[in-house]
């Protein structure tokens, strides 16, 4: 806590350092930006024209209007891949959320233990995903894996089990960011708390999850963009099945664009996606008040 | 200060020179040809399924590349092996990209129909005719089975794969039945079997294509080859056929009955899950294709060689359909890539794929190949009654229906197995399967 003041105070007189390395100059960013013009721009501005017309990927797309996304909004199973990513979504979220703030909160605490076994819980995310989910599938073999139930035969089974190898993957990195955002919260509020005889819960409700605030809503943006683009999990998993069970809609996305090799389809679903998540996004910061960027600190 | 805005610099420098050059090799993927190897003009590439199979591809190719016909025509041919399951999309994007193949694997008919209709593929009808060696190479029957309007477009390149009804002969024996040779007689073994505790058939029905297989010869039973050929040359009304509807009903009274068991909606084939299920006598039988033997033999030699029993699919009571006809994959093919810059190699290679060698390679490897000369082989194969099993079902057979997905191309092809996995996993009923199905586009 200390150092934190002491570089806020040591920072206005710098300032012939700064001016001799030369102020952050636009430039700088070029690299950053070129990358993603090149890999995130171009192709989604490629995706939103190719929603326009009719390609097999094969030959040059032919322009066909709305077409496609008179297709979408008629597509019955639309309606129920929307569903299921909602329900994906809002599941994977509780699971993640709450077990990934307990985990931080516990493991910014700074004995020894803690620092090799949180080092310990973030194996699985440096793990590809497909590789957990190939694994995950081994294990949930109904014949020969360590669970012989029919867990991914129902659609209940197979949506407890996409939730919780998503959880498993993504519950480390949540974790540390929480680990990060519990650890920026001032000891004296704690000190101070506890001279007035709070005890631990009281302390964690009243200081802990609302100095988390903002933490809460950076994760949990990840969290809702990272579910709405879920999809190898669901590839190895499920394939989107049983049947129709598990097809959100990125899966249908792939099935429309590298199954049915109708990539125009495939691009307004992509294109729907994204504006779906940026939409989301938006929302979630204006109601958590992140947008106002107001402290956590106010009055301190 | 001064070590300051050298670190800067060099930072800048770096990151600037790395940007450039990851971008550089990022583009270079992307508009290259698939490698250097392919960039001289003189190696020419062939895309293969990758999977047991495929050393007989590559034993081919090396033989082809010494050979003195690929000296004559200037170059050799590169293999690049595709795991299976991506096989289609794969090809797909590198037909469209510059990175194409010369030579590419595929299940002929509907599975190639789109590279047709887009001017990619070299219509070989007349370099058949013209060629006795490709001409006089293959049994006519398979080298028509991947036309496409009458039209030669590929060479036959693997075995024969019609679906077969395997069994476990140790279970079998120790329950004293037999294989059925009619619907009811499937019927009572299933509930002998039950009653054992033995699930009567494995089935890989996450993957959906094994599901497939008993509506094929369902269907092909109870109303002979023509209702799926009605399908197949595009009159959607063709599902209205009651031996569909008949074929999905009696379907869905044997998954009711237990037949598959109580977990197959999450059991794969690929991964070896329904052959294990089959193998280890957890399940007596095992509707699949020809392949179930080479599959057997690498996962459970032991079982494959003395308990792996083969029968045709029973006949259905009230039936039309010849008990004689086949469903499956005729063969596998290659075909060539109108843009390739090599033809003459190309066509060099693909006659290698008549040569006794390669066929001799095939019987090897417990396939039976399409060569006009297989039956004079057969012998020689690892199981030499298998064979001449194989052999005489598809040389006998009326009619061999090619696999319906296959048969309809990829996308009509997908459209139907959601449906199919949705009447398997009980999310429709026969009536919806077939109102969903006449819904096709």
């Amino acid at each position: 806590m200390t150092t934190t003041v002491d570089k806020r105070q040591a920072a206005p007189t710098a300032p012939t350092r700064n001016s001799r390395i030369g102020r952050p100059h636009a430039v700088w960013a070029l690299p950053a930006v070129l990358f993603f013009t090149f890999f995130a721009v171009v192709p989604m501005g490629l995706a939103f024209y190719l929603s326009f017309t009719e390609w097999d990927g094969l030959g040059d797309p032919r322009p066909v209007g709305f077409a496609n996304w008179q297709k979408l909004l008629d597509d019955p199973r639309l309606t129920q891949s929307l569903s299921l990513t909602v329900v994906l979504t809002v599941a994977s979220w509780a699971f993640q959320t709450v077990v990934a703030l307990l985990l931080g909160v516990w493991a910014a605490g700074r004995q020894r233990n803690r620092a090799v076994l949180s080092a310990i819980f973030f194996v699985p995310f440096l793990l590809s995903s497909t590789a957990i989910a190939i694994l995950f599938y081994a294990l949930l073999d109904p014949n020969f894996g360590i669970i012989q139930k029919d867990t991914l035969g129902s659609q209940s089974g197979a949506f407890l089990a996409i939730v919780f190898v998503g959880g498993w993957q993504f519950i480390p990195f949540h974790t540390l960011i929480y680990q990060g955002g519990a650890r920026q919260i001032p000891e004296v509020l704690y000190q101070a708390a506890a001279i007035d005889g709070a005890g631990r819960y009281r302390q964690f409700f009243s200081i802990t999850l609302p100095q988390l605030r903002h933490t809460i809503t950076t994760s949990t943006v990840l969290m809702v963009v990272g579910s709405l683009t879920y999809f190898e999990t669901v590839l190895i998993l499920t394939k989107g099945g049983p049947g129709t069970d598990t097809a959100i809609l990125p899966y249908l996305m792939y099935e429309a664009g590298f199954k049915t090799y109708d990539f125009g389809y495939a691009s307004a679903i992509a294109s729907f996606l994204v504006l779906a998540a940026t939409g989301l996004s938006l929302v979630l910061v204006r109601l958590t008040g992140f947008g106002t960027m107001r402290s956590t600190r106010e009055g301190m | 200060m001064e070590s300051n805005r050298g670190r800067t610099f060099s930072r800048r420098w770096v990151l600037g020179a790395g940007a450039a050059s990851l971008l550089t090799t990022g583009l270079t993927a992307c508009g290259g040809s698939g490698g250097g190897a392919s960039g001289d003009g003189k190696t020419i590439t062939a895309f293969v399924y990758g999977d047991d199979a495929v050393k007989v591809q590559k034993a081919g190719v090396a033989r082809f590349n010494k050979s003195a016909a690929a000296k004559k025509a200037g170059g050799t041919v590169k293999l690049t092996e595709v795991p299976g399951s991506d096989y289609s999309p794969k090809l797909r994007t590198a037909m469209g990209s510059p990175s194409a193949p010369d030579v590419f694997f595929n299940w002929g008919g509907g599975s190639i129909k789109a590279y047709e209709e887009a001017d990619k593929l070299v219509d070989l009808t007349d370099i058949i005719e013209g060629d006795p060696v490709l001409k006089n190479g293959f049994l006519p029957s398979v080298l028509a089975a991947g036309d496409l309007g009458g039209r030669h477009y590929g060479i036959p390149m693997r075995g024969m794969q019609p679906v077969i009804l395997f069994y476990n002969k140790s279970v079998f024996a120790e329950h004293k039945l037999q294989p059925p040779t009619t619907w009811d007689q499937l019927l009572d073994i299933n509930a002998k079997l039950k009653k054992a505790k033995i699930t009567p058939f494995a089935l890989g029905g996450s993957d959906v294509w094994p599901n497939l297989m008993w509506l094929e010869y369902l269907v092909d039973r109870l109303g002979g080859p023509e209702v799926f050929k009605r399908i197949q040359d595009g009159d959607a009304e063709g599902w209205g056929d009651p031996a569909v509807l008949k074929a999905a009903e009696l379907v869905k009274e044997l998954i009711d009955d237990g037949a598959f068991g109580s977990k197959f909606t999450s059991v794969s084939y690929v991964n070896g899950g329904a052959p294990a299920v089959f193998a280890r006598g957890k399940a007596a039988m095992h509707l699949m294709g020809s392949w179930e033997y080479s599959t057997q033999l690498g996962k459970f030699p032991d079982f494959a060689k003395s308990n792996l029993g083969w029968a045709a699919f029973p006949t259905v009571e009230g039936g039309t359909g010849d008990v004689r006809n086949v469903v499956g994959n005729p063969t596998n093919y290659w075909s060539i890539n109108a843009r390739t810059k090599n033809k003459d190699l190309a066509i060099g290679f693909l006659k290698e794929c008549a040569s006794e060698a390669y066929a001799k390679d095939l019987i090897d490897n417990g396939d039976v190949p399409t060569t006009s000369n297989a039956a004079n082989l057969l012998s020689s194969s690892p199981n030499p009654e298998y064979a001449k099993f194989q052999y005489d079902m598809v040389q006998q057979a009326p009619a061999f229906t090619l696999s319906w997905d296959q048969a309809l191309g990829d996308a009509l092809g997908t459209k139907m197995h959601t449906e199919i996995g949705k009447l398997f996993a009980g999310q429709a009923s026969p009536s919806e399967f077939v109102a969903a199905c006449k819904g096709l586009k």
